[in-house]
């Protein structure tokens, strides 16, 4: 935009209408919603979300299907119109305005290519639509930022669906939007197309600076790509912060089953003191530090990720430090190379999983031995104990 | 697979396909046969008996008395009405499609009504309309009644078009700051066109051929189909052999083109990936 245009659009984006181009490092603009709910009918797609995304960060809406995390996205679109609430962009209040008047641009995740227009039309519409001067050869910078410069003669049609991907996301990046949406872009894509589309739309965001949306039901993805990713189930905020945030200190049941695995194990609490939480599950004693415990009375669950867990010999002895589970069987082996998975029968817990690094040259413990289950309290988290435990666990025939 | 064939010799479905093809298409194409030869016909008073060979109904088309003042008409009415009813039947198409409002469903019920309500009770129905109204029927009538039917065929046609198409096109082009118009006339309409086309192709054809609700509510005035009903009783001009004939060949010309050009872009597409 450093072409002078002057339109109503521009006005909205606040700061980001005085910013440079995509290739220039422009910077986007703070995403803000204030207590936005969407009814369809009776029910409620979207319940009071509060959410502020700072300018210039990646951020990932993740979550199952029908969490509410593509209507979040097409309200901020502009696509969906609040039932309640505001939308910010920029400081600039946007909720009544519609699409076309609004600074973002979406990457939709069928891509949306118009079938009638040259690849290089396509990437141009929104340029040509706000009568930018140089519309032809600014998308072809835009075309030349996913590497597909080659292309632009062609017709949607006649592109593979990672080179449909590329153009979508040339034709939203070539506007500069304050903000820039993506519904689950790299859905379409096989495993090892998406991957590499991972890394790229990564190296370009950092190259243009805006601020990403990318809404996603791939864990993997959003704590791959993202700054700050936001968790929703069910039209609501779950938890938010940085995926390292996310993974070692689950605040909700969803959240530390849905981002990873955890083993939680319901228990009560017995004392707390010293900023130690101590526990009481099935008989056995656990501590949590107290800042990692959601609850610290009656009954919680206490957590723990699998990769945290040492496997030791059943007589083996054990500072008192650490906090120890079982004995317990192991139930299964899975040697996957790079580390071992183990279930670990727990009578009275039931099955734990265990991930050890493959340090050693193959799987060190065998089926069926006898073993306890160590690890650092400090790597334990505490849960409310009245949910279910099995909240948020990915089911393996829809993923 | 065909030396397989040809090894195995002789097999009745080979025959008889072509055979009952043929016949079909000699069942067909005999009237238009028909039509074209008496064009060449030395007719005298009646155009019914095979008299001779001439060109003199080519070489002046419009020799014989209102022939060329009915096709004339036919020819405005046919225009008029098309852009009529395909400028109204695309807007109700795309109406029907994309939005929800009350009465919708209704809307997309009776818009079969003209199809289905045989051509005389219609064509009786308007006659009496106008007449309640006390508008004299002729030109305007005509086109007002062609429009009408014709309306149906184009919502119905157009309607598949806007079906097919992916609503997402539409919201891109409002994400990429296209306002609603621009929207329809930048995405929505280029991709409709090949619908449109072939609705208005349709209307015109419809309106062009229409005898029976002509009939009733042009009063005085004269269209193509009516001119040869009249003129059935005392003989029709071989000029109006002539003007069917050049119809015919227009429609096949134009049958022909469509499918050239689609092959050509097809081929393009072909060697462009």
């Amino acid at each position: 935009m450093a072409h002078g245009t002057t339109t109503g659009v521009q006005d909205a984006a606040g700061p980001a209408g005085a910013t440079d181009g995509p290739t220039s490092g422009g910077s986007g603009a703070d995403l803000g919603l204030v207590g936005v709910t969407k009814a369809f009918g009776s029910y409620l797609a979207v319940d009071d979300l509060t959410l502020t995304v700072p300018a210039g960060t990646f951020f990932a809406l993740l979550g199952p299907s029908g969490c509410g995390k593509t209507t979040t996205l097409r309200m901020v679109a502009g696509l969906e119109h609040p039932t309640s609430g505001s939308i910010t962009i920029g400081g600039t209040d946007v909720t009544a305005r519609r699409a076309h008047q609004r600074p973002v641009n979406t990457v939709f995740q069928s891509y949306a290519l118009f079938p009638h227009l040259t690849v290089l039309e396509n990437v141009a519409f929104g340029l040509r639509r706000r009568r930018v001067p140089d519309a032809v050869a600014r998308a072809r910078d835009g075309l030349a930022l996913v590497e597909l410069p080659h292309l632009a003669d062609r017709r949607p049609a006649q592109l593979s669906g990672g080179q449909q991907q590329r153009v979508a996301l040339a034709r939203a990046l070539v506007n500069s939007p304050a903000v820039l949406l993506l519904d689950e872009p790299l859905g379409a894509l096989d495993l090892k197309l998406r991957r590499q589309m991972q890394v790229e739309l990564k190296r370009i965001q950092t190259e243009v600076g805006l601020t990403f949306v990318h809404v996603t039901h791939d864990q993997e993805e959003a704590m791959t790509m993202a700054d700050q990713v936001a968790v929703m189930n069910a039209g609501r905020i779950e938890q938010l912060g940085t995926p390292a945030e996310l993974y070692e200190l689950p605040r909700t049941v969803f959240v530390a089953n849905f981002l990873g695995q955890s083993n939680l194990l319901p228990g009560r609490v017995r004392e707390v003191r010293d900023g130690w939480v101590g526990v009481d599950v099935g008989g056995t004693r656990l501590v949590v530090p107290q800042d990692r415990a959601v609850s610290t009375h009656g009954d919680v669950l206490v957590g723990v990720r699998p990769e945290k867990i040492h496997l030791l010999p059943a007589d083996e002895e054990l500072s008192d430090d650490a906090n120890v589970v079982g004995p317990g069987r192991v139930t299964d082996v899975s040697f996957a190379g790079v580390s071992t998975q183990y279930q670990v029968e727990v009578p009275g817990l039931g099955t734990l999983g265990v991930f050890a690094q493959n340090l050693a040259g193959g799987a060190q413990v065998a089926l069926g031995a006898q073993v306890r289950l160590a690890w650092a309290p400090r790597f334990t988290f505490g849960l409310d104990g009245s949910t279910d435990a099995s909240d948020g666990v990915v089911d393996l025939d829809r993923a | 697979m065909s030396a397989a064939r040809r090894r195995r010799g002789w097999s009745l479905g080979d025959a008889v396909v072509p055979v009952f093809a043929g016949l079909a298409f000699l069942y067909l194409l005999v009237p238009v046969a028909y039509t074209v030869a008496f064009s060449f016909n030395d007719a005298g008073r009646s155009n019914l008996v095979w008299q001779g060979f001439t060109l003199d109904a080519w070489r002046n088309p419009c020799g014989a008395p209102q022939v060329c003042e009915a096709f004339v008409n036919s020819l405005t009415v046919g225009l008029l009405a098309t852009a009529g009813a395909t400028v109204l039947g695309t807007m109700v198409a795309v109406a029907l499609v994309r939005y929800r409002f009350r009465g919708r469903s209704a809307a997309n019920l009776l818009i079969f009504l003209p199809m289905s309500t045989p051509e005389v009770v219609l064509g009786a129905a308007l006659l009496a309309q106008f007449l309640s109204l006390r508008v004299q029927p002729g030109f305007g009538t005509v086109v007002i009644a062609h429009v009408m039917f014709s309306v149906s065929f184009v919502v119905v046609t157009v309607k598949a078009r806007v079906a097919s198409l992916d609503p997402r096109l539409e919201e891109a082009a409002a994400d990429l700051y296209a306002s609603s118009w621009l929207a329809f006339w930048k995405v929505t309409f280029p991709l409709l066109v090949p619908g449109i086309a072939a609705a208005a192709l349709l209307a015109f054809s419809l309106s062009f051929d229409d005898f029976i609700i002509t009939n009733f509510n042009s009063g005085a005035f004269t269209t193509f189909p009516k001119f040869v009903y009249v003129s059935a009783a005392r003989g029709i001009p071989p000029q109006a052999n002539v003007i069917g004939s050049i119809m015919f060949a227009l429609a096949l010309v134009l049958v022909v083109a469509v499918q050239v050009a689609a092959a050509a872009r097809r081929r393009r597409a072909a060697r462009a990936v």
